[in-house]
């Protein structure tokens, strides 16, 4: 696969930054005038998982043209993954001190696991639940939906109502996924202290490296005759047809690869901000995730990593300095892109002669 | 006594004859005048002759007389009894012995002097009957609701010894609901009583499987020691009164679900149009209930501080004028933005999303982040029973207000101008564009209809719902999934979707509680867009695909 410098910048962006974040945060003494504190660490971690949420978007919005108002979901699924076995990992330090049962089942009354926290101890054991549940649900999902060409805007409120759906059931304590507070008070991942400099830097180089590795991936899956198939059941779903290629199926696959890619996300999201609550379910935390591919670029990959950073960087800062104007913000970056930046921020790059950026046409 | 006391002289008169017949003429009158009046003289007189007796089981007696009589001093002289303020003299005269030591007369009710009386004693028994006298004295009281205690008062006591002022109220009574209330105590009463004949048995289980309500379950359920025959009737009515009591649950979850199903009827109604016509994702339409109910907000505190008067009627200020706000916003962001995105309903989607931020957010820096009361009018307050129904006004006015104005939509479509060419613009625009219509005025005109019935709902909305910011975004997923589920573009559909939905939710919900059915309502809902991609009535035709 040959990379443009798109490519290698993106690359180089992606590990350079995280990479020096983390070497600063452990090489320089806290006094020092380059050290980094550990929240910019934390913050940056979750920037790039977001960015992972915002390139599984992209992926099936930009080049399938599923515009999925749900994708938080498979993102939060992925997290409870990671969730429950970092739970387990508080063993007997819980409040109840219970070395068997997370605390919110003692509260509950529970006296054993359910069957569907068997094994979420083991920590291979639950990286393969965040990669198979929401990869499963997204099959289920999909397999149903492109089948019945449900597409356009249905698909996009059908997959509202499922995350809205999620969201209701994990609010239910009988779920036994923590209700309302869902779970946190994390310890350790791996035996290594979750509140530590040195764990927190490792997670934010890992975090890097998965979302290097899932743009080459994309890339390498949009570029290839699969990728072209896409863009043309994207462009025109009925004349890919009638030339003889099965649409459901190209949808079904990057469906997939893109839910289990949110699903990544997520659980690298899960032990950098330390808790996941059923609030992640929320249809406006799709929606956003939506803007920030809009912001970047919806078609560029690139783009959608740019834009989550751009966006959750305003965010914080915004929230910081005028905290009622976050909501005035967002909204009018929503209608200002969609108005006047349809190509969004790579696209301004683009229109420099020579340059094409290669897949923007016919944005339907 | 005047003729008794002068016959011992009479003989020593020569007019013997003269007053022979005077007397006669007495004896005939008074013999006439006893008989002319037996019904109204002689059961109080009794009364008054046994409680004035001085022995236990005749002052018991007259208690009993006494409330079949129907005395309207019945009530004062028990009272007075059970007060130890009742006195008597030998000649068979009753007293009341006021609070400051005088005495009335115990018919009359006028101040008189007592001379020398006896208290009426009483033991425990006489203090039971008492009691019961007194709960069937209210049968014929004046007041319809008290009557009305007073019998169902007796049916819960169900003591035999009600029976004769029962009857006798019976006879009296002219209010038809009060008199079946009391035919179901005499029914009860018979029943408990054991002295009662079968048939008269049978009659009464009868009519308390036509009452059929809970109450007379339980009573009919505890009755023992029955004939054989009044045994199997009574079986037969539990039965009957059990289907019918299942049949009335029913009822109250189709009306539970009526109830849901116009709410979001109202919700989705304006989606339909802006949505269903007009092909534009409007993620902001929460927001037009939202702004709806903030009108209604403002309307109640404006009324409240100026015109306090017509406060009641403030509702019906609030329609009008909810409608003109939520319209003429949404026309504004029909000009201002949704115009630039016809064709790009994913854009749509996300740039009126941001809208529904910036307005959220507007509308909580103006009224504040928390819950605004907005009160509920008299006229919408508490409920009516029908059968083992219970319906609440404000979920009945809700029903009858989305009924009124979806017809009103229907009708606006159909028969005005203005319907006749949203029509027009919305089957082929270019040919209405051709024969001269402006379809961009069109298009803003639809939106801001769509808008103005969505900022209707959000009046009917405030009566049942918190009024805070985040109001419309609760029932933007339900009214998309109601439109799409009905069928885009068709009215019916979306009338016939949000019915369904609201009464299968309501039928859920006690089976799996109100989370779950909400959960399984939109399962099914997914389930059912994968079979129908279109909905129930989906349009028909080429422009469908476009």
């Amino acid at each position: 696969m040959k990379l443009d410098r798109t490519a290698y910048l993106t690359l180089g962006l992606t590990i350079g930054i995280p990479l020096v974040l983390a070497l600063l945060n452990q090489a320089t003494p806290a006094g020092s005038a380059l050290h980094v504190p550990t929240y910019v660490v934390a913050l940056a971690g979750k920037y790039l998982c977001f960015a992972m949420l915002a390139l599984a978007v992209d992926l099936v919005w930009g080049f399938a043209g599923i515009l999925s108002l749900g994708h938080a979901a498979f993102f939060a699924l992925g997290g409870y993954a990671m969730g429950m076995y970092l739970m387990r990992q508080i063993g007997a330090r819980g409040v109840y001190g219970n070395a068997e049962l997370p605390d919110f089942m003692v509260f509950l009354g529970w006296h054993e696991l359910p069957w569907y926290w068997q094994g979420s101890q083991w920590f291979p054991f639950a990286v393969l639940m965040a990669l198979i549940v929401p990869g499963a649900l997204a099959m289920g999902f999909g397999w149903l939906a492109f089948r019945s060409r449900v597409t356009g805007v249905y698909l996009s409120i059908i997959t509202q109502a499922l995350t809205y759906a999620l969201l209701l059931a994990f609010f239910r304590n009988d779920m036994g996924f923590g209700g309302n507070n869902g779970m946190t008070d994390f310890k350790d991942i791996l035996g290594f202290n979750i509140q530590a400099d040195s764990t927190r830097s490792a997670l934010l180089v890992l975090s890097a490296l998965c979302l290097c590795a899932q743009y080459l991936v994309a890339r390498f899956v949009v570029r290839s005759r699969f990728g072209k198939v896409l863009i043309a059941v994207r462009d025109t779903e009925s004349r890919t047809r009638f030339l003889g290629y099965r649409p459901e199926a190209y949808k079904l696959v990057v469906w997939t690869l893109s839910a289990v890619m949110a699903g990544i996300g997520g659980a690298l999201y899960v032990p950098q901000v330390g808790i996941i609550n059923p609030s992640e379910f929320a249809p406006g935390n799709s929606i956003e995730a939506v803007i920030w591919v809009a912001v970047g670029g919806r078609g560029t990959l690139s783009g959608a990593i740019l834009g989550a950073v751009a966006v959750n960087f305003g965010k914080t800062w915004f929230t910081g300095v005028l905290p009622d104007y976050w909501l005035y913000a967002l909204g009018a970056l929503f209608i200002f892109v969609t108005l006047f930046l349809p190509k969004g921020i790579m696209g301004l790059f683009a229109k420099r002669p020579g340059k094409p950026v290669a897949i923007l046409e016919a944005a339907k | 006594m005047g003729a008794a006391d002068s016959s011992p002289a009479a003989p020593a008169l020569l007019c013997l004859d003269n007053v022979m017949r005077r007397l006669l003429a007495f004896f005939l009158i008074a013999a006439v005048s006893l008989a002319s009046a037996p019904s109204k003289a002689d059961p109080v007189d009794d009364a008054v002759a046994a409680l004035s007796s001085g022995s236990f089981d005749s002052v018991h007696e007259g208690v009993d007389e006494l409330v079949a009589s129907g005395s309207p001093r019945a009530a004062a002289i028990i009272g007075a009894l059970q007060n130890g303020k009742l006195y008597f003299r030998p000649d068979h005269t009753l007293y009341i012995k006021q609070d400051d030591g005088t005495y009335v007369g115990a018919l009359t009710g006028t101040p008189i002097d007592a001379g020398n009386v006896k208290p009426v004693r009483v033991n425990n028994t006489i203090r039971g009957a008492m009691d019961a006298a007194l709960g069937a004295l209210r049968l014929f009281s004046p007041e319809t609701a008290a009557r009305m205690t007073a019998a169902e008062a007796v049916f819960h006591a169900a003591d035999p010894s009600a029976l004769p002022a029962l009857t006798k109220a019976l006879e009296k009574e002219t209010d038809p609901a009060v008199k079946t209330r009391m035919e179901q105590a005499r029914a009860a009463v018979i029943l408990a009583s054991a002295e009662s004949a079968e048939a008269d048995r049978l009659a009464a289980v009868s009519v308390l499987r036509v009452r059929g309500d809970i109450d007379a379950r339980g009573f009919l359920a505890s009755l023992s020691d029955q004939p054989p025959a009044v045994a199997e009737a009574i079986a037969g009515a539990l039965t009957a009164i059990d289907r019918a009591a299942q049949l009335w649950s029913v009822a109250q979850s189709i009306y539970y679900g009526l109830s849901l199903g116009s709410v979001l009827l109202l919700a989705a109604a304006g989606l339909a149009i802006t949505f269903g016509v007009m092909g534009v994702i409007n993620m902001a339409h929460g927001e037009m209930v939202m702004i709806g109910a903030y009108t209604t907000f403002a309307v109640q505190q404006f009324m409240h501080a100026h015109t306090p008067g017509m406060y009641g009627a403030s509702l019906l200020f609030a329609v009008p004028l909810a409608f003109m706000v939520s319209g003429s916003i949404g026309i504004v962001i029909e000009r201002t933005l949704i115009r630039w995105l016809y064709g790009r309903p994913l854009e749509t989607l996300l740039a009126t999303w941001g809208l529904s931020l910036v307005l959220q957010q507007a509308v909580r820096s103006i009224f504040g982040a928390n819950n605004q009361d907005v009160d509920t009018p008299a006229w919408m307050s508490g409920a009516t029973a029908l059968g083992g129904l219970t319906l609440t006004w404000n979920r009945m006015y809700i029903i009858l207000f989305s009924a009124v104005v979806l017809a009103g939509l229907m009708a606006a479509l159909r028969y005005t101008s203005l319907g006749l060419r949203m029509r027009a613009v919305t089957q082929n625009r270019r040919m209405a564009a051709a024969m001269g219509i402006r379809t961009p005025w069109i298009d803003a005109l639809t939106f801001g209809l769509g808008s103005g019935i969505a900022g209707m709902a959000g009046v009917a909305l405030s009566q049942i719902d918190n009024v805070s910011p985040n109001l419309g975004q609760s029932y933007i997923i339900d009214s998309f999934m109601v439109v799409v589920f009905g069928g885009v573009g068709n009215l019916w559909g979306t009338t016939l979707g949000a019915l369904t939905l609201g009464i299968v939710n309501k039928f859920l919900e006690p089976v799996a509680g109100a989370v779950v059915a909400k959960i399984v309502v939109l399962v099914l809902l997914i389930l059912f867009i994968q079979r129908r991609p279109r909905g129930m009535f989906p349009l028909k035709g080429r422009a469908v695909e476009s």
